[in-house]
This record gives C-alpha cells, structure tokens and sequence, in this order.
C-alpha cells in the first residue's frame, strides 16, 4: 500500500515535470524576447468599481504576456496606507500604488521607489504625462507614473440654485450673496463631514489658494511661512464670514464625508465642496443630473491665478522588486492612451485619464472637470493639503481646521498653535 | 529506556536531576513567550524613545529629546496634556464598573422563574465585540438621527452632539466602555456570592443586620477576592481604552478624545504617524502609570500568599 502509494505518485510528479518542461520549452520560441518570470502588483483600490477595473486591466496586460505569472494583491485602503511601510522594506512588489507628491517623499527619501527617469526620457511617454510629471518629481527625477486623477469643485443642488433663483457665482460677494439666501430658506450652503479631518483640508486649501496663491499655498505647505501671517490670518477671516453666516450644516465633526451626503440629497444642504468620487454616491442616492451640477470654485482675490486641487494616484516601482524590467512594461501599458481611456471612462473609475491622447468620457462632470483643469487654473495644480504638507503637519494642522470650523472665536490660539507645530515638524 | 532503569549507577544526569529541572522544563515555553513578546519589546521601547526614527530610514539619537518635547505638549495644554488628563477621567470613572456590577449581581442573585435567562441578558454586552458596542453608541448619539437626540425630543429638550462637543466626548465614551464591563464585573461578583457563606449571613440576621450593615459587614468582606480582580480587570481595561476611541471618534474632534495609547497609536502607526521614537516615549510614560498599578497588585497579592 504505502509503497505503491509513493510510486503513483512519483510517476505524477514526473508527469507535471515533463508538461511543465514541454509547455516551457514549446513556448520559448514564440515569446523568447517578452517579458517572463512573476509580476507582483500592489493595489489600494478596494473599492469594488475601482477594484474590478484594475483586475480587468491587468488581464488584458496578461492577455499580451502570456509567459508573464502576474499575482494581483488589493489591500483594504485604509490599510494599505500603514502596510506600504512594512512592504516595502520587506517584501516588495514588483508594482504598488501610492499617491503623487510629498506624500511620496518619505519612501523616496529612504530609497525606497525606483527611479523611473527613463521612462520619462522615452518620447512616447514623456510627451504623453508631461502634465503629470511635476507632481511625480522630487530632486528632479521621477519616482513613478499617475493612472488617474480628478477635480476638486462645488457639486450643487441646481433644482435648489433655481427655486431660489440662484445662478452659478463666480466672484466671493456673488458666493456670499447666494449663501445668504440658502441660509435664509431654512438650509445650509454647504454640507461637510469633518470626523475624518481631511475634508477642512479641501476647504483650506481652496480659501488659501483663492486668497493667496499658488505659490504661497505651496510655501506654506512647505513650512516657510509662519502660520501667524497676516496672509493666513486673512484666509481664515474670508472662511469665518461663511461660518459665521451658519454655511455649514451643524454637527460636521461626527460626520464622515459619506455621512455627510444625506444632508445634500435631502435638500437640507445645497453643495458640497468635494472631489468627483461624490458624484457617484450621489447619483446613487437617487439625485438626476437635473439636480446636480458643478462649478469652479469662485475666485476671491482677483490679483491671484485660479488655481485647483487635482490629487493624482500613481503607480511605483519599488526598489526592491524582483522584476523591474516587467514592472516597467507594466507602467508603459497602464499609462498608454488607449488604457487611459478605458480605465478612467464612465463604466470604470469616472475619472480623468493622465494621457494627453486618450479622450475623456462624456459624462458632464468630467467633461467640466476636464475643461476647468485644462483651461481655467493657470496658477496651478495642488495634489491636496495632505498630500502638499508633510504628514504631521497635515495631521495636526487639518486638525486645527477643523476646531476652526467648530470654535471660529479660537482663531489666535489655534494659529499659534500651529505655529509651534511648524517650529517642531520642519527642522 | 529500559537499560537505564536497570542500571541506576549509569543513570543519566537528567534523570537524576528530573525534580529540579521538571519545572523549569514545564515552565520554559512560557518564560520564552513571556521574554521574547513582553519583557524585550519593554526595553526595546525604552531604547526606541531615545531615538528620532520615522520607521524607513536611519535612527537618530536624541537623547532625552522626546521627553522634553512630550513635556513642553503638557507646559502648553496639548495633545499629550488632553491624553493624560483623559486616562486619569477613564481611570476614575471606568471605576463605577465595579458597584453597578455588584448591584447588579445582587440583584439578580435570586431564584426566580427564567432568571438563567436575564443574567445571560445581563451579560450579553461582554460578549459582543468592543468594535460593535463603539458602532452601536455612536449611532445612539448621533446628533441628527440617533436615539439619543430622538428621546430628548420628546420631553421638548434641544439634542447635544456628545462626540462631537469637547467638554463631553471623553465621558460618551466611557459610557459606552462601560456597558461591556459592568457586565463583566457583575459575572465576576456572582460567581463570588455562590460563595458567601450561608451561616454567617443566618448569624447576621440573628443579630438583627439588614440592608446595607449586612451588605457592608458581611456580605462584602467575603466578596473581596472578587472585588480584586474587578480592581485589576478595571485598571487595565481602562488603560487599554484604545478600540472604543478609534471606532467612535478617532480621538476627535480635535484630538480631544485622546488617551495615551491612542496617542501613541497616532503618531508612531497611524496614517500620519511617523515618529517611532515619540511614540516610543508615550509608550514608556504609559508603562510608567502602569507599573504602579501593577506593583500595587504584586504586592498586595505577595502580603496575601504570606498571610496564609
């Protein structure tokens, strides 16, 4: 028994040993110079839309290579923006996501993320992500490609803007105006969910921005302007006058920006200032694109450049990874027109694609996004404030933000505050 | 194994020496555990604190830097300030546990129809996860559409957002904390009174004790073994108050909710968190809050061995 046992399975073993040898060596002629070996890839995109189109871009990137083993991970969101700093280090993906920016920095710094400058050389790519390269650049090489990127706007109640005869602002008095006149009918301009910090971020960043500029927004961020400035003082007067006014819905500080979105679709809130990603659950919840629409986020300061928020997801390399040479292959095929296209179209991630020859989908929000971003902010692209502020910085600052947004009275203690924090953080 | 039983001048050294080495042999899994996930990380912490380190690159040594930074965030009322001043509230309120599970227990230490099944109701909030309580009390507060808010409509009274107000949030969440262990102080106080002695209860009568004096004399000092490891069980429950917080408000709003381990959790782990030796440094103090708590435990348990 037991001996006949082990000569079956001998002779199976054999048998996988010859298929695999002959499956191997029938294939080689064919594909002797494309790209073999395991290809390891990363992703924080847990979400299940997001998730389904990635896997279905990484089959058709399969399709191509069939020599090619490719083992896909999708790491929970949230997780996977702790779990980068043990992978990395000890057991590297060939491919990971990670986001544009200073957010990439630590990892660079610590030599982390491949440097994928020649990438970039190659005419076919370099041409094609020159409008992402800036945000992808530290010490003036790029560290890894974007596959997606969207728009930062106010989505709003349009049935609402016409039952109180409201029309699109564009200057801060026209805001004002309008946000007088929805605190007046019972509701709140704006709903926001501040549980989660980062969403003050969005609304600094915007303020600042319209306030004092590009450039001074990304001194601040990069910690070479005192947070007692006039300068900031006085965005924070220009965000007062809203709170004060009662703009916002009450009780944003329990809420998370998903739980934020009733107040909206129940008419209680008329807009949300947010990234596109809101679109979705909105439409969702039952809202028509009769009932919602989009527009830039006004200007305040007429001297300055409009400029707006675009966060950029991107993909890396790790410097431990095992098999760059597929990896790059890999990054090449994700960031092509014809991928860009598909990947960001309405069925899939509803974004904008990084391409400059893949088109944009129809839908009205990303064809304004689109438009806005490609004509409209000539001062220039912010990632967002978490991802332009080092973490700590971002951390406790957006938490001042937000006791901002609760206790405006507190300014002077809150801006000294952060003061000490900037003293603390950039050495 | 039969040659050697037969031979006993050839007998090796372990089986001359089995009494002695059997224990430690018994004991070593443990001690290796025990040294290996406790007593190394412990000075492994105190190391890390004296380090600037963001977890990737080289580790700097700054000596007692972190401290004096965790000094001057007391001096100026900040974070580390609003964390400790929050694990002494937890401390002293998580308390309140240990009488509300007496009463309890007393009360339900009698034999009715059915009672099998209200002490199981009793104790069924231990028994469901901290992360479901956490979810369960943030939606009873929640200042719109909660429970809370929707009761005191009803007596005509304003709604208060209890995790989102300051001056509030720590004691919501100690609420919370504390319907899973009344819980378990009440199973541990009714397991205790399965023990009190029937005679000395009959003598109290006797003497004519009733209600609280028979509560207090007799009934009492018989529960005190429970009552320690209510203590102990407390203590710790109270200083590992760290799944509540993150579930309910993320130490917010404005960090305000902060206890020591969460703190730590913040800066060292957390999305933000790069500061392994800061983190590192909080870890110590809480080690140090600790620590006299369980030499207090040690050594009250060390003069009761002795006192039999």
């Amino acid at each position: 028994m037991h001996s006949t046992n082990r000569a079956t399975k001998k002779a199976t073993l054999a048998a996988l040993a010859t298929t695999v040898s002959l499956a191997v060596s029938g294939a080689m002629p064919a594909w002797a110079s494309d790209l073999s070996g395991d290809l390891k890839i990363f992703l924080d995109t847990s979400n299940p839309a997001p998730r389904a189109t990635m896997e279905a871009m990484i089959e058709r990137f399969g399709a191509q290579h069939p020599d090619l083993n490719i083992e896909t991970t999708v790491i929970d969101r949230e997780a996977y923006k702790t779990q980068i700093r043990n992978f990395l280090t000890a057991n590297a993906p060939d491919v990971a996501t990670w986001y544009a920016a200073n957010r990439m920095r630590p990892y660079v710094e610590a030599g982390l993320f491949e440097d994928v400058s020649d990438l970039y050389a190659e005419p076919a790519v370099g041409e094609a992500l020159a409008s992402t390269k800036g945000a992808l650049t530290i010490d003036g090489k790029q560290w890894g490609v974007a596959y997606t990127y969207y728009q930062w706007g106010v989505y709003y109640r349009k049935d609402i803007f016409a039952e109180l005869g409201l029309s699109e602002p564009t200057t801060w008095d026209e805001e004002k105006a309008n946000c007088a006149k929805i605190v007046e009918s019972g509701r709140a301009c704006y709903t926001i969910g501040t549980k989660y910090l980062w969403t003050a971020g969005g609304w600094f960043d915007y303020l600042n921005m319209r306030t004092n500029g590009f450039d001074f927004h990304m001194a601040l961020a990069g910690g070479e302007v005192s947070w007692e400035d006039e300068r900031v003082k006085q965005t924070f007067l220009n965000w007062k006058e809203l709170i004060d006014m009662g703009a916002f819905i009450d009780n944003h500080q329990t809420y998370s920006w998903q739980e934020a979105l009733p107040f909206m679709v129940n008419g209680d809130a008329a807009a949300y200032l947010m990234g596109n990603f809101a679109v979705a659950p909105l439409r969702d919840a039952g809202l028509s694109d009769d009932q919602l629409d989009f527009y830039q986020f006004v200007s305040i300061n007429p001297d300055v450049e409009l400029s707006e928020d675009a966060p950029t997801d991107t993909f890396h390399i790790p410097a431990n990874a095992q098999n760059k040479e597929a990896a790059r292959e890999f990054l090449r095929f994700a960031t092509s027109a014809e991928e860009q296209t598909i990947i960001n179209n309405g069925q899939n991630l509803g974004q904008l694609p990084v391409n400059a020859g893949s088109s944009v989908d129809d839908d009205k929000f990303l064809q304004q996004g689109f438009k806005m971003l490609s004509t409209n902010s000539t001062g220039g692209v912010a990632q967002f404030w978490d991802r332009d502020a080092p973490a700590e910085m971002a951390k406790a600052s957006m938490e001042g933000f937000q006791e901002f947004m609760v206790k405006p009275g507190e300014l002077d203690r809150i801006l000294a505050k952060l003061e000490r924090a900037r003293g603390r953080i950039y050495k | 194994m039969t040659a050697a039983s037969d031979t006993p001048e050839q007998e090796s050294w372990f089986h001359r020496n089995q009494q002695s080495v059997a224990p430690w042999l018994f004991l070593a899994p443990g001690i290796l555990f025990f040294l290996f996930y406790v007593i190394f990380p412990v000075f492994q912490s105190f190391n890390l604190s004296l380090y600037a380190w963001d977890g990737l690159g080289e580790a700097e040594y700054v000596g007692l830097r972190n401290y004096e930074d965790l000094y001057w965030e007391y001096v100026d009322r900040d974070a580390f300030y609003t964390s400790l001043k929050n694990n002494v509230i937890w401390l002293a309120l998580y308390l309140l546990a240990i009488p509300a599970g007496l009463f309890i227990a007393l009360f339900l230490n009698q034999t009715v129809f059915g009672i099998r099944l209200y002490k199981s109701l009793f104790f069924f909030p231990f028994v469901i996860s901290q992360v479901v309580v956490g979810l369960v009390f943030t939606w009873f507060y929640d200042p719109t559409f909660g429970l809370l808010t929707a009761a005191l409509g009803w007596f005509g009274l304003e709604g208060v957002n209890i995790l989102g107000d300051e001056r509030f949030v720590t004691y919501g969440i100690i609420l919370a904390g504390l319907w899973p262990q009344t819980a378990y102080c009440m199973i541990l106080y009714l397991t205790g009174l399965n023990a009190v002695d029937p005679e000395q209860i009959e003598a109290g009568r006797l003497d004519n004790a009733k209600g609280w004096r028979m509560l207090w004399h007799i009934v009492l000092p018989q529960l005190k073994p429970a009552t320690f490891i209510a203590f102990v069980v407390t203590i710790i429950g109270a200083l590992r108050s760290f799944d509540l917080i993150s579930i309910m408000t993320e130490g917010g709003p404005f960090g305000s909710s902060r206890v020591l381990a969460y703190y730590m959790f913040e800066v060292a782990l957390s999305e933000y968190g790069f500061r392994m030796g800061y983190g590192a440094a909080i870890a110590v103090v809480l080690f140090m809050i600790m620590m006299c708590f369980i030499a207090y435990f040690l050594w009250s348990m060390y003069r009761e061995e002795k006192g039999r």
